[in-house]
């Protein structure tokens, strides 16, 4: 297999499978949330402040995943 | 379809220093900002009208948020510089980044064809920048409140073993801030770059507008994420309680 082939699957790979992780939390965390505020909801703005970072943080999981598979297929 | 490169394209040199085009438009954001709060600051009226609303209205939200997690407004005071400004200068980074005219005005250099403007946040650049300056000032602010010694006690700490390995993360933590504040933000910039290139490539004028949409979405959510994060992170830095000890 030519190197060219390796990093298009290796890029593939790396973002396909480093998506996996952060898509399950931010489903889980939304969810969390929802019934958070659902059971108060007089509480949202505290409960949206605190859903949205630990959003962020998950997805900049899914980021890192994806800044691999960018310098993969982008830098010589 | 136009080229795509993770580094910024320089657009002139200074006798060795490159001028890219994210420093292009991060300086021009500078200005934009600087001179826009100069003269605003002139014009400032006791009861506000037009652009001193918004500006209230922001200022209102930004100590609306800051007040609960740093306890009193005072404390709010001391910190609302920092995070309004790293929020305000990212914000206005990602957002005049979509402009018609960033990444389509065009230069000869001796490298070839390259935008004039980029986003400055799709530079590592910049966002490795931001993310030690906030974790700097993170750690100046704790070592102003808290001491020099009641600083480092956080990440040296030989009261046990468990304590010991708690500061040693705590060291490495520190560090993965900086990648973690500079990679989000990179990551989401040169995504939505990249993103918004391709799409142009595959159906032009039309497929781009539903993730111009996303992007400016996407701009204000990191600005905000990357402005709070550096709040919360003060805010432990500052009011670190002695757990340890009393239990």
């Amino acid at each position: 297999m030519s190197t060219e082939a390796a990093k298009l699957i290796a890029a593939a790979i790396a973002i396909g499978l480093g998506a996996i992780g952060p898509g399950i939390a931010i489903g889980l965390i939304g969810a969390k949330g929802a019934e958070a505020i659902g059971r108060n909801p007089e509480a949202t703005p505290k409960i949206q402040t605190a859903m949205i970072l630990a959003i962020a943080f998950a997805e900049a999981v899914a980021i890192y995943a994806l800044v691999v598979a960018l310098i993969l297929k982008f830098v010589s | 379809m136009s080229e795509i490169s993770i580094h910024a394209q320089p657009i002139f040199w200074l006798s060795s220093f490159p001028v890219t085009n994210t420093l292009a438009l991060s300086v021009a954001i500078f200005i934009i900002l600087f001179l826009g709060s100069i003269i605003f600051r002139g014009k400032l009226k006791l009861i506000p009208a037009g652009f001193q609303n918004l500006a209230e209205i922001i200022i209102e939200g930004a100590f609306g948020i800051m007040d609960p997690i740093l306890g009193s407004r005072r404390t709010s005071e001391r910190y609302l510089p920092l995070t309004l400004t790293i929020f305000l200068f990212v914000l206005f980074s990602n957002w005049l980044g979509l402009l018609p005219g960033v990444g389509s005005i065009i230069v000869k250099t001796a490298q070839g064809t390259v935008p004039l403007f980029r986003s400055p946040a799709s530079d590592l650049n910049f966002t490795i920048a931001l993310a030690l300056i906030a974790v700097t000032m993170v750690n100046v602010f704790g070592v102003g409140v808290r001491g020099l010694w009641g600083r480092i006690s956080v990440f040296i700490n030989f009261r046990s073993p468990m304590g010991f390995f708690v500061g040693l993360l705590e060291l490495i933590s520190e560090f993965a801030k900086i990648i973690s504040f500079s990679f989000r933000l990179f990551g989401n910039v040169f995504a939505g770059e990249v993103l918004l290139a391709i799409m142009a490539y595959l159906l032009p004028y039309l497929a781009p507008v539903p993730f111009m949409i996303l992007e400016i979405f996407f701009g204000f959510i990191q600005a905000f994420i990357f402005a709070i994060l550096t709040l919360i992170f003060i805010s432990i830095a500052v009011s670190h309680e002695e757990g340890l000890e009393e239990s």
